[in-house]
C-alpha cells in the first residue's frame, strides 16, 4: 500500500497499490469499514493479476471532490514533532501499564 | 489534481529545520519477484505497518531512528491499539487504527473467503528511520526472518 507514490516508484516495490489519500490514511477513512473493504480487497487482488515487478495500481478512490487537502499538504508543509527517544506513550494510562507489567519480555523489541 | 509529491516536499522542510539532506533510496535495478502460486482464498497473509501501532501493556516506540519491531497478535481487541508518530497525524488513526494497521478489516476478508488466513501476528515499527542502512542491515532482516517463522505466503506492507 502506499499514499505516497513518488516515494514509492523510487523504492520500486515488486507490487504496490496507490491509494490517493493524505498521509496516515493508507488504508482508508477512520469508522468507513464498507471503503476501507473496498481498498484492501482492490490492494491485496493486484497479488492474483500484476505479473510484472514493478507494477503500480492506482486505486479508484477519492478523499474529497475539490482535493483540497492537497492544496494544504503543500502549503502547510510539516513541522515534525521534537524527535523523542524516550517511549511516546498514547496517554498516560498506556505508560503505567507498560511500567508496571515488569521488564519487557524480549530485550531486543522490548515487546 | 495528480499524487502529491512528497520528495521535494520533505527535503524543503528537513532544510528548513536544519536538518541534513535525508538520502532518498532509489531502486533502478527491476524489482524482485516472488509469483503467488495459489489464490489469495487459499493463502496465509502477514502484515507489517510502519504507523507506529502497538498494544497497550507494551512499551511504546519512540521517535528517534526506533528500529524496534512490536508484535501485534491477530486476535487483538482494536480497543487496545494505540498509535504514537512524529510524523503524521494521529487524530484518526486513534480514531479506528483501520487506517493504518486494517486489521478488523482483514480479519472480515478472512470471514467472508477472501483471504485464506491470517498469520497468527503482525508486526509494526515506527517508521521515520533517518539511516536507511539501518533499515536494510538491521530492521528489514529482521522483518523477513519472522515471516518465515509465522508462515506466511504473502505479506501486506502498510507504509505511512
Amino acid at each position: 500500500m502506499t499514499s505516497a507514490l513518488d516515494i514509492t516508484r523510487a523504492v520500486n516495490p515488486p507490487r504496490a497499490a496507490f491509494l490517493d489519500f493524505p498521509l496516515g490514511h493508507t488504508t482508508g477513512k477512520p469508522r468507513e469499514p464498507e471503503l476501507q473493504r473496498e481498498i484492501l480487497i482492490g490492494a491485496l487482488s493486484s497479488f492474483e493479476t500484476m505479473t510484472a515487478p514493478g507494477s503500480v495500481k492506482e486505486l479508484p478512490f477519492r478523499w474529497s471532490e475539490d482535493e483540497g487537502w492537497k492544496a494544504k499538504a503543500f502549503a502547510e508543509g510539516d513541522e515534525r514533532a521534537a524527535r523523542h527517544d524516550t517511549p511516546q506513550y498514547q496517554d498516560e494510562e498506556d505508560r503505567r501499564r507498560a511500567e508496571q507489567g515488569g521488564p519487557p519480555s524480549c530485550p531486543v523489541c522490548r515487546s | 489534481m495528480g499524487p502529491v509529491d512528497y520528495i521535494p516536499r520533505i527535503r524543503d522542510n528537513y532544510a528548513r529545520l536544519g536538518y541534513k539532506a535525508y538520502n532518498w533510496v532509489e531502486h533502478r535495478d527491476t524489482a524482485p519477484w516472488a509469483p503467488l502460486c495459489k489464490p489469495l482464498s487459499e493463502c496465509r497473509l502477514g502484515m507489517v505497518a510502519s504507523g507506529g501501532i502497538y498494544v497497550a501493556g507494551q512499551v511504546a516506540f519512540h521517535h528517534k531512528d526506533d528500529t524496534s519491531i512490536r508484535e501485534i497478535p491477530a486476535d487483538v481487541d482494536t480497543k487496545d491499539l494505540r498509535a504514537t508518530h512524529f510524523a503524521y497525524d494521529l487524530s484518526d488513526a486513534r480514531t479506528d487504527p483501520n487506517v493504518v494497521f486494517p486489521i478488523d478489516t482483514l480479519r472480515r476478508l478472512v470471514r467472508e473467503g477472501f483471504l485464506g488466513g491470517l498469520s497468527s501476528r503482525f508486526h509494526t515499527f515506527m517508521g521515520g528511520i533517518y539511516s536507511s542502512r539501518r533499515v536494510t542491515e538491521d530492521l528489514a532482516p529482521r522483518l523477513t526472518g519472522r515471516f518465515r517463522e509465522d508462515g506466511v505466503d504473502a505479506v501486506l506492507l502498510v507504509p505511512v
